[in-house]
């Protein structure tokens, strides 16, 4: 009986650090081989780097401008976050303290937003971009994931408003405050816990788009980072140790974000598909 | 008669609460979309919208060559790319999902792995194992192959018809898994603790337990991670650019739905390019196909609800 528990232990144990080598191995075979010259990749392809060489990293942001990218994709991540803040928080206000029959079409209206794609637009979305002047700009880049970001957002923050205690609103009322003072003194600073959960979740998908950068930017100096991988790949097939440097560069700020977050992060993503 | 009530003056501020928000998803969601699939009824010039034909577009897409020949080639290997994709992610994923919820040693760490490699970009890994683990050279899975004495196996994975498809399926599924695991470990863990107990003390097997309890229990979020990999798999793209170029290679047996579309609709006719037109009309085919899906899902979810309650 005791032998067959350990040895089923030792399966267990097994089966976990195989699945766990699995995972992270592949990502830290990428960022060691961004450390190795071309030559020494073919020669030694599975190890640790001999030394730590960063002339690849240098190569991509002196020559290849990956300090632009690098930056659009900073911009283009926190003007969406602040716009989708800015404009769901005092939609999801509307949608928690009032229940009408509007409202709650409105609600589903916008929820609808979680489960459609809004792939299936691009073509519609380029159009009106070329007719604005914006393709080719990251404006129009941030104005589609303004439009993705709302529904998440009404839909995490109007939950984590109806959490608030009825008796605040009541007690500010009775202070005087106005509705909109409400929203303004009482419930955006109980908010900022919520709004990190939002910013959390919506900051990977954003940084991580190629469809609409792809198909909407053709100028070098609008690029971003997954787009400039992804062209960067094309252009220098066989030069591995450059190539994989540019792919750690566009994954390794997330990696670290989410290991940092990750508390959260999981907080954010599963709020209310479980309970829901 | 009754006069309507003008709205109050306090709840005026309601409206420009909601305006905002309303406005910019309806513009540059909503209306794209609907705007996309009128579009499929309009003959076009490369990017010009030209007349209204009906149903030109379509009758083109399903009965001509060489558009009927892509679509359902797009088709069938699309549902087969969900379907291995289903079964890796639900199967593994709920496997992993049930053996961390024990109580063991790390398993708060490895939780936290598991998401990991969902956080990286799709062109990012579509890279990485194209070019690093399933390099014909020095690939990293061949080597394993060999070790374990199975080196006859080895071929180039992306270049043969048959493996390519479910090779990229198999790099999908390693992405989201970690999605998968954290939807049902969270949906595990949320099971009360009681009857987990109970089911134990009644001397329920790992099988029993699984198949009387967590089951029933998690149903609804494996309906939700289903619908999920549905819709991702119909739309999914960036796998195709990255680890077999937009022409789905070898030969169109990776192409699929999102692949066909950004030809069609977006590139020049020497790269495989239709025009905007037959573009949006493959667009509102995929639109169709999600809908589909969409109203299943709900359908199913709507009919399990009864029975239970």
């Amino acid at each position: 009986m005791t032998l067959k528990k350990a040895l089923n232990r030792i399966l267990y144990y097994c089966t976990i650090i195989i699945y766990v080598m699995t995972i992270v191995y592949p990502i830290f075979l990428m960022t060691v081989t961004s450390l190795k010259p071309t030559r020494e990749i073919f020669k030694n392809p599975f190890g640790f780097p001999k030394g730590i060489y960063l002339d690849n990293y240098i190569h991509l942001i002196v020559k290849a401008n990956f300090d632009v990218y690098f930056l659009n994709s900073i911009l283009i991540v926190l003007i969406s976050l602040l716009f989708i803040v800015m404009v769901s928080a005092p939609a999801s206000f509307v949608f928690a303290r009032y229940s009408s029959r509007w409202n709650t079409f409105f609600y589903i209206y916008f929820l609808a937003g979680l489960v459609i794609p809004i792939r299936l637009g691009t073509i519609s979305l380029l159009k009106m971009f070329v007719g604005m002047g914006l393709n080719d700009n990251i404006v129009s880049l941030i104005i589609i994931n303004i439009a993705v970001g709302i529904p998440l957002g009404v839909f995490i923050l109007t939950d984590f408003i109806k959490m608030i205690p009825k008796d605040l609103f009541d007690a500010a009322r009775l202070d005087g405050c106005s509705e909109p003072s409400v929203f303004m003194r009482v419930v955006l600073p109980l908010l900022m816990p919520a709004i990190s959960a939002l910013a959390i979740v919506i900051f990977i998908p954003i940084w991580n788009d190629f469809w609409f950068p792809l198909i909407l930017i053709k100028s070098d100096s609008m690029k971003t980072i997954p787009l400039a991988t992804a062209l960067l790949f094309g252009q220098y097939r066989t030069n591995f140790g450059l190539v994989f440097a540019a792919l750690s560069m566009a994954s390794l700020p997330i990696v670290a974000f989410y290991l940092v977050f990750s508390k959260f992060f999981v907080k954010g993503l599963l709020h209310g598909a479980i309970k829901g | 008669m009754a006069i309507r009530s003008p709205i109050p003056r306090h709840k005026l501020f309601m409206m420009y609460f909601l305006f905002p928000a309303l406005i910019i998803y309806t513009v540059f969601f909503f209306i794209p979309i609907i705007d996309s699939i009128r579009l499929s009824f309009y003959n076009s010039d490369g990017l010009i919208v030209k007349e209204f034909i009906g149903f030109g577009n379509f009758i083109k897409l399903f009965t001509q060559f060489p558009f009927k020949e892509r679509l359902v080639n797009a088709f069938y290997n699309n549902i087969k790319f969900f379907l291995i994709v289903t079964f890796i992610q639900n199967f593994i994923g709920f496997v992993i999902a049930y053996m961390i919820t024990r109580r063991m040693w790390a398993a708060d760490a490895v939780r936290k792995f598991s998401f990991l490699p969902t956080t990286l970009s799709v062109i990012v890994v579509g890279f990485l194992f194209s070019k690093l683990i399933f390099n014909p050279v020095f690939g990293i899975f061949d080597k394993i192959l060999e070790t374990m004495g199975l080196g006859a196996l080895i071929r180039p994975w992306l270049g043969d018809p048959v493996f390519a498809l479910p090779v990229l399926a198999i790099v999908i599924s390693w992405q989201f898994m970690g999605e998968t695991i954290l939807f049902y470990t969270a949906a595990i863990d949320n099971i009360p603790r009681e009857v987990i107990e109970a089911a134990k003390i009644d001397g329920a097997g790992h099988l029993c337990m699984i198949r009387h309890i967590i089951i029933p229990y998690i149903m609804p979020v494996i309906g939700i991670v289903t619908i999920m990999i549905f819709i991702g798999d119909f739309t999914q793209f960036d796998i195709v650019y990255a680890m077999s170029t937009t022409q789905g290679n070898p030969a169109f047996a990776t192409d699929l739905f999102g692949s066909l579309f950004y030809r069609a609709a977006f590139t020049v006719p020497a790269r495989g390019g239709w025009g905007i037109g037959m573009g949006a009309a493959v667009s509102t085919v995929m639109s169709i196909i999600v809908f589909i899906g969409l109203a299943g899902w709900m359908f199913f979810f709507n009919a399990k609800k009864k029975v239970d309650y």
